[in-house]
């Protein structure tokens, strides 16, 4: 709830901060969307390991016959629906606020959002097990996290801007590439590394 | 001795520069009930965490059922019940939920039977459908005790279960202990009131600075080993 409120504070924001006689909206609308989601992902990630702390319910996870990977991939899942359904709240709110045509470009949108947000979401989730027990865990997660969103983010930015000016998909295959290159590997990398993170 | 349910051979744990366990050997068998007691920071709870797999040892090893306990073997996790000192519940899912979902987590085949059967048997179905924030301390350790069990483990760890349960409670545990043991579930306890596992437990350790200082059998009387233990524990 508090990822969703914080979404729609900051496309509210975004929106009247802006002079439309200066910028138009379809220049400022991919930073808006993509901050928004930005937020509302570390929000989400903040909260991810943190409902196991209060019982050290954690142990209660680590106890389950299951490897480590296993616990890694259940939480990364619940990350992305729970991430995916801001970002399906967010987009018709974007589109209101900054008074967007998606028609035709929506897929290509959603397609974008998804392959950013797996990367991030990956690495924000090992990192999120990683800050969770340590003091000022929402302080520790952004500032760890930032430098592997910055890749995604901008890629998804470009692209954005690029479809939001009725270029087809097709245009971005480089970005879109990379994105798909970046989720491969560090998806790889967090299930190699998260048992560590929890086994130390 | 029947071959042992859990050997540990050489624990040793050391956090950074602080060495909490010095090469700790320990042999348990089917059935079999073994109290460890000592003072506070002896390492008694580190080493039940060592032995749930839930850490792992600087060095040493840790067999059950003859299976060495490492992440890459999952499956023996299988076998063991901890009850810790914090619930391993959630708040925000009722008591009955809570015990289904760690059912399921065990990979039992009926959880929501099992769920109703584990409350039953701590006295507890009344609450089932209360959320564990707002139960006693008491009704809290019983609610984890079911945890614990549902899965019917063969090694059950116990890490202070008296705390906080009266005496009816407290009896009603070492029933169910007992009345387990012949079906081989082999039980280890940390505690500090040793005047509770004395009747139940067939041995009794003490653990002092991460080794073992003292090991009393069954017909020693409890006050013989008080005096030995405060002997071994310094002031």
């Amino acid at each position: 709830m508090a990822a969703l409120v914080l979404s729609a504070l900051i496309l509210v924001i975004f929106n009247f901060a802006r002079d439309p006689t200066v910028i138009r909206a379809q220049d400022l609308a991919p930073s808006a969307l993509w901050v928004t989601i930005t937020f509302a992902a570390t929000t989400a990630l903040n909260r991810a390991f943190a409902v196991e702390l209060d019982h050290g319910a954690l142990d209660g996870l680590l106890l389950a016959p299951v490897g480590r990977e296993a616990i890694y991939l259940g939480k990364l899942l619940g990350n992305l629906v729970f991430t995916g359904i801001v970002q399906l709240i967010t987009i018709p709110l974007f589109v209101l606020f900054f008074n967007l045509d998606l028609h035709g470009t929506l897929p290509a949108i959603l397609l974008l959002a998804f392959l950013a947000t797996v990367g991030f979401t990956a690495v924000g989730t090992v990192f999120s097990a990683l800050t969770v027990r340590v003091q000022f865990a929402e302080l520790m997660l952004p500032v760890l996290l930032l430098p592997f969103m910055v890749p995604p983010l901008i890629g998804a930015a470009q692209v954005t801007s690029k479809l939001l000016a009725g270029r087809p998909l097709a245009d971005s295959a480089g970005w879109l590439q990379i994105l798909a290159t970046y989720d491969i590997v560090f998806l790889t990398l967090s299930v190699l590394v998260f048992p560590a993170v929890l086994d130390e | 001795m029947p071959s042992p349910l859990l050997h540990a051979t050489g624990i040793r744990r050391a956090f950074g520069p602080r060495v909490v366990l010095r090469g700790l050997d320990l042999a348990l068998a089917p059935g079999e009930t073994l109290a460890i007691v000592g003072p506070n920071g002896a390492g008694k709870s580190t080493l039940l965490r060592i032995l749930a797999g839930l850490i792992k040892p600087s060095a040493g090893e840790v067999t059950l059922d003859g299976v060495k306990l490492t992440p890459a073997e999952p499956g023996s996790r299988r076998t063991v019940g901890l009850l810790s000192h914090r619930s391993l519940l959630y708040d925000d899912l009722t008591v009955f939920e809570n015990l289904v979902f760690a059912a399921r987590l065990m990979g039992v085949a009926d959880p929501k039977a099992a769920a109703k059967f584990a409350l039953a048997e701590v006295d507890l179905s009344a609450r089932a459908d209360d959320s564990p924030r707002t139960l006693s301390r008491g009704l809290l350790q019983r609610a984890a005790l079911a945890r614990a069990l549902i899965h019917k483990p063969r090694l059950l760890l116990l890490d202070e279960p008296f705390t906080g349960l009266d005496a009816v409670a407290s009896e009603r545990l070492q029933r169910l202990l007992r009345e387990r043991r012949p079906a081989g579930l082999g039980t280890v306890v940390v505690t500090h009131q040793v005047a509770e596992v004395w009747d139940f437990a067939d041995r009794v350790v003490a653990l002092v600075g991460g080794t073992w200082a003292l090991e009393e059998s069954p017909g020693t009387p409890l006050d013989a080993f008080m005096r030995r233990y405060r002997e071994v524990v310094p002031a």
